[in-house]
């Protein structure tokens, strides 16, 4: 039983995480239909519910083409760091409060470790260097910019992504998400408490994720692909993945910090029979994660590209000052209010 | 060295770009409602107006073509896609075509066969969807040329009032 149901955790978050991706993308090309007043897919299976799938497949039967002049086993190692480290990340997050199964008590988390928050800050950064690997081996101008490009925003907006979160962590006094959570009951959403950092975060997070306005890294108008220019057939599906993965990730960890996890403020105080309780939790949380997801999308069909030099700009001109804000104004409320 | 202006200096509320970005969040979330402009192609198709100049047919008037092998379209047209011959008939018209061939590989759509034609006898059709899997196929002969003039009206019509012929 003690290695059962962590490897049940395991497989089923997995599993979960995958089919969230599939049908990522799928929506991805809806609502960017939808926003451009066209249709989208529609053609492969019943309301085009089949693409993904067959898009993957396809992507099975791709040849594997390896630039002749690139480094070959960086090359191949580079999208295997991307998805690793984003699927890894999961393992630190959880999706609903403690459940009851069989009179075992049972964490809806994988690992629930004590460093959270630093574990997952750490994790992304380890990200980069898929991106800038990439980039670096496939010896391509076009993917050594886009890696460059990476490393330089992620250095950039990791830096007010990690102040934004102290505010969080000042508050909650604790590195461990369960608490950060139970921070949050009722109204007290960080988001609500610390709106400045509530913006920065999620700016940083879209920048983390490389994801429009921020996606400088891709940029196809100007470096063709940038850091995956150069890549094909599996390679590229990992990429493509381990980009939706985070996406995942940037929006459960939004959720978890700043608006609350499971907690909704009218639902903490209904009284509702001891059972319900989980499955009710959990469905606020997916719900929350699923509208950021959305909002990720919205976003991304609406902000044009930031150019590079804004991007710079924002970064530590505007982010960086307005984080600090962030934390000096919880570290007052903390002071004054004690909250 | 005094900060150049720009011709329109965003405000503050542009500057922090929230507000706009919020506004043009808006717009898009609208149109996301919106009835979509996609017509589902081959299922549903668009009716053409009558100055749509798709492949040219022959008009067929009473079982029997209009035209009387002049040779004016064949030497005419600037992709060198027809070739007539002519032959005699009994007909009042006293001439017609016995082999009348437009190479549609060659054919540009220009319509200048249709313009010059003194017997309103080629004219461009509504019909674009042209697609061979052989050479020869791609050359119509009379059996595929050949329409009646009913279904041309409207661009016979379109020929007389619109081009003043
Ligand atoms: S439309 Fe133009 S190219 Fe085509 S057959 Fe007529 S004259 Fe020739
Ligand atoms: S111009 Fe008209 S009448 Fe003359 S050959 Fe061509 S189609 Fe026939």
């Amino acid at each position: 039983m003690v290695v059962l149901i962590p490897l049940a955790k395991i497989a089923i978050a997995i599993s979960i995480l995958l089919f969230i991706v599939t049908y990522l993308v799928y929506f991805e090309r809806k609502i960017s239909a939808w926003i451009q007043d066209r249709i989208g897919p529609n053609r492969v299976g019943p309301y085009g519910l089949l693409q993904s799938p067959a898009d993957v497949l396809k992507l099975f039967f791709k040849e594997d083409i390896v630039p002749s002049a690139a480094t070959k086993f960086v090359h191949s190692l580079a999208p295997v760091i991307s998805l690793t480290v984003a699927m890894s990340t999961y393992a630190v997050i959880p999706f609903g409060p403690d459940i009851e199964i069989f009179g075992q008590k049972v964490r809806l988390i994988v690992a629930d470790v004590d460093v959270g928050i630093l574990f997952i800050l750490a994790f992304a950064s380890i990200g980069v260097y898929g991106l800038t690997l990439s980039g670096w081996a496939s010896n391509n101008k076009y993917s050594l910019l886009g890696g460059l490009r990476s490393s330089a925003q992620m250095i950039s907006y990791e830096l007010s992504m990690g102040i934004s979160v102290v505010g969080v962590l000042i508050l909650a006094g604790s590195l461990r998400i369960y608490d950060i959570i139970n921070s949050q009951q009722g109204w007290m959403w960080n988001a609500f408490i610390q709106p400045i950092g509530f913006i920065t975060f999620v700016v940083a997070a879209f920048a983390e994720t490389n994801r429009l306005p921020f996606d400088l890294p891709e940029a196809e108008p100007e470096l063709v692909g940038g850091y995956h220019t150069e890549y094909s057939s599996l390679k590229f599906a990992m990429f493509f993945l381990a980009e939706y993965a985070n996406m995942i990730i940037a929006s459960c960890l939004i959720t978890t910090l700043y608006l609350g996890g499971w907690h909704l403020p009218f639902i903490d105080s209904a009284t509702l029979s001891y059972g319900l309780m989980p499955l009710i939790s959990v469905m606020i949380f997916v719900a929350k994660v699923l509208f950021l997801l959305f909002f990720f999308i919205w976003v991304r069909w609406s902000i044009p590209r930031f150019r590079y030099d804004q991007l710079m700009n924002l970064g530590w001109k505007v982010m960086l000052p307005l984080s600090l804000l962030n934390l000096m104004w919880v570290a007052l409320l903390v002071y004054f209010f004690k909250i | 060295m005094a900060v150049k202006k720009r011709k329109k200096d965003l405000h503050f509320f542009e500057r922090i770009y929230l507000v706009e970005i919020i506004k043009g969040l808006l717009l898009t979330l609208k149109h996301l409602f919106k009835p979509k402009f996609t017509l589902q192609y081959p299922e549903e198709k668009i009716e053409q107006a009558p100055s749509y100049r798709g492949r040219p047919v022959l008009v067929m008037d009473n079982g029997k073509e209009r035209c009387v092998a002049c040779g004016l379209c064949s030497r005419v047209c600037p992709a060198l896609a027809i070739q007539v011959q002519a032959s005699e008939t009994e007909d009042e018209k006293e001439r017609y075509p016995v082999l009348f061939e437009i190479n549609m590989l060659r054919c540009i759509f220009c319509g200048f066969c249709e313009e010059v034609c003194p017997e309103e006898a080629i004219v461009m059709s509504k019909d674009y969807e042209l697609v061979f899997t052989r050479y020869d196929d791609a050359i119509f002969g009379k059996d595929k040329l050949l329409v009646p003039v009913e279904k041309l009206k409207d661009r016979l019509e379109f020929v007389r009032t619109q081009m003043r012929k």
